[in-house]
């Protein structure tokens, strides 16, 4: 019983960095319909920002945290007004190689800029173990918890209750008529980037604290990871993303629990064929009949 | 027939001249080992994104799993042409690559491409990886190590004629009544259907003939390098095949030819920027990608008819 009350805290703690990542990816989908490839460089971004921040100018965590968010927020701005902007009116798929273009160019420039050697993360806070009962938590897993669940009720507080937040919903849903009714769509979409690649950069600082090790290729498993997350949850949708990064976090550890970690993407992959064969968009998303 | 006879020599004649063009330059030494390499892998790439340009560009089906109907091809091949090292284990290895290969895709496609846009990409890219963790976790494919001095079988011209072989398998099915069917389900589904089209059966054909394709395309490349290993076939592979075909133009097999040359040379005149190569590359790709969206030619298709066709006219007037 206890392994299992273990397992899930380690599910959930890995899990909540999927979901962080997988609402950057289900918000841009959900107002641009692009797959944003070069999400998981971004959270890359956020993790060497933070080691530069701390290690250069001693920040402790929080404003390591902060900064990092603010700094992704702006890469993941100027990204969408150099590479996407242009081709708002071009088919999908073009805007799709630019945003694998664009991830290619992250990684390959860091790794020019910075060499590609793996680096350790500077641990800022001291790792605490909790023991209640029988399940150990530290203070780093406790802490990506909290800071992700706080993070995701202030996304769904800014999207629900903002004005902003209305505007982003209504561009999701129709953005010719949400520019008819005065919404300045090219805004709400920078905003919709700076957003998701806020909660990027928060999950680039937590994941570095929490596995001691970046490098410039970080961020392409867990990139693709979090977007078969939002996927599974139903892309678009910011509860689905939320719930499939906890589920996937879930089942990698049960996997790895029960001695297939060499399956443990191949299970991944397969439970997502499956839902989406049981459920073609995904778990919370509705079935949208096609009108003739 | 007889009407068709005069493009189809034609057709012959300009494969005929690129082979002789090929093999005097490399008689001469414009062609060293390394630029046939590049050629060589050209080849490949062009069989492989013509494979995939089948799947998304004619018949509309958003595929990011290339690379493991790739790795298919390439491990039965490899594996039939260890135990048989001479041209028929090559011809057995290729067909029984590609009948494996096409089987896999029949029972994935049935399934997932009832899923549509996105949620088809994504499920593609998902069993691509599912076969990667498999080989790379089997004993006979020799796990993450791969497999390696496989008997190269496969030269330039090899390659060289399964390129046009399976350019004319693709051009032929795209231009005959069950290509037209194909096409249809891409411009619209529903329309297709109440015309009586079966969509589901044309878009798993279509699929299945893509796959096998691509198995050529792997078992070349196996034969060709001698070494594979199951991180060949990473979604990044898949990536690049698809970048080719967009580049291209989606729907354009010439467009294909001249994005897999394009990026094959590319890729040769960085080798000598080192580490700075993927950087100029990724800059390249988006650059091209920003000032022309539609790929390099569009749908436009380079064809002989029509050549003929304004010739005549000219000589008529």
């Amino acid at each position: 019983m206890h392994t299992v009350l273990q397992q899930l805290v380690n599910g959930l703690s890995l899990g909540s960095i999927y979901a962080l990542l997988a609402l950057g990816y289900t918000m841009v989908y959900g107002i641009i319909k692009l797959i944003n490839f070069a999400h998981g460089d971004i959270y890359m971004l956020g993790a060497f920002w933070g080691y530069y921040v701390i290690n250069q100018w001693h920040f402790s965590f929080w404003p390591a945290l902060i900064s990092a968010m603010v700094f992704c927020a702006l890469a993941g701005v100027i990204i969408e007004y150099l590479a996407y902007r242009p081709l708002r009116n071009s088919p999908r798929i073009a805007a799709l190689i630019t945003a694998i273009g664009v991830s290619f160019l992250l990684e390959n420039g860091m790794s020019y800029l910075f060499s590609s050697n793996v680096r350790s993360f500077p641990q800022v806070i001291a790792v605490k173990q909790y023991h209640l009962g029988s399940v150990t938590i530290s203070n780093i897993q406790l802490l990506i918890l909290v800071v992700s669940i706080v993070l995701m009720i202030l996304l769904q507080l800014i999207i629900k209750e903002t004005k902003m937040g209305k505007a982003m919903r209504a561009v999701s849903v129709d953005a010719d008529a949400a520019q008819l009714i005065g919404i300045n769509i090219d805004r709400t979409i920078s905003f919709t980037f700076a957003l998701g690649s806020a909660l990027a950069g928060a999950a680039g600082v937590l994941i570095g604290l929490y596995y001691n090790s970046i490098d410039p290729l970080m961020g392409m498993t867990p990139g693709i990871k979090a977007f078969v997350a939002a996927v599974l949850g139903g892309i678009g949708l910011i509860p689905g993303a939320a719930l499939g990064g906890f589920v996937i976090g879930l089942i990698e550890t049960a996997v790895q629990a029960l001695g297939f970690s060499a399956f443990k993407d191949a299970v991944v992959y397969a439970v997502l064929i499956l839902i989406l064969l049981v459920r073609p968009a995904g778990i919370l998303g509705k079935n949208v009949k096609e009108k003739v | 027939m007889k009407k068709n006879l005069k493009y189809n020599l034609t057709w012959l004649a300009i494969m005929v001249v690129g082979y002789i063009l090929i093999d005097v330059l490399e008689l001469v030494g414009v062609i060293d080992q390394f630029a046939e390499t590049t050629l060589v892998l050209i080849g490949i790439n062009i069989i492989l994104a013509t494979g995939l340009n089948l799947i998304i560009g004619f018949s509309g089906q958003f595929s990011l799993g290339h690379a493991g109907f790739m790795a298919i091809g390439a491990y039965t091949s490899a594996l039939i042409t260890q135990a048989i090292p001479n041209g028929g284990g090559m011809v057995l290895g290729l067909i029984a690559g590609m009948a494996l290969s096409a089987l896999v895709a029949l029972i994935v496609g049935i399934p997932t491409l009832r899923l549509n846009g996105d949620y088809l990409a994504i499920a593609t890219m998902g069993v691509a990886e599912i076969i990667r963790i498999i080989m790379n976790n089997l004993k006979i494919t020799n796990g993450p190590a791969g497999l390696y001095n496989i008997p190269q079988l496969a030269n330039w011209s090899v390659v060289y004629l399964f390129v046009c072989l399976t350019t004319i398998l693709i051009v032929n099915f795209i231009h005959s009544r069950d290509g037209r069917a194909v096409m249809s389900v891409r411009e619209d589904e529903i329309a297709a259907e109440s015309m009586g089209v079966n969509i589901t059966k044309w878009k798993v054909i279509a699929f299945v003939l893509g796959a096998a394709t691509a198995a050529i395309g792997g078992a070349l490349h196996a034969s060709y390098i001698q070494t594979i290993a199951p991180n060949d076939f990473g979604i990044m592979e898949s990536i690049n095949i698809l970048i080719i075909v967009v580049m291209g133009g989606i729907g354009s097999i010439t467009g294909t030819y001249v994005a897999a040359i394009v990026l094959g040379l590319l890729d040769m005149v960085l080798q000598n920027f080192g580490t700075l190569r993927m950087v100029l590359y990724s800059l390249a790709l988006i650059l091209i990608m920003v000032f022309k969206p539609s790929g390099l030619l569009g749908t436009w298709e380079f064809s002989v008819r029509r050549i003929f066709t304004k010739l005549k006219a000219k000589g008529d007037a």
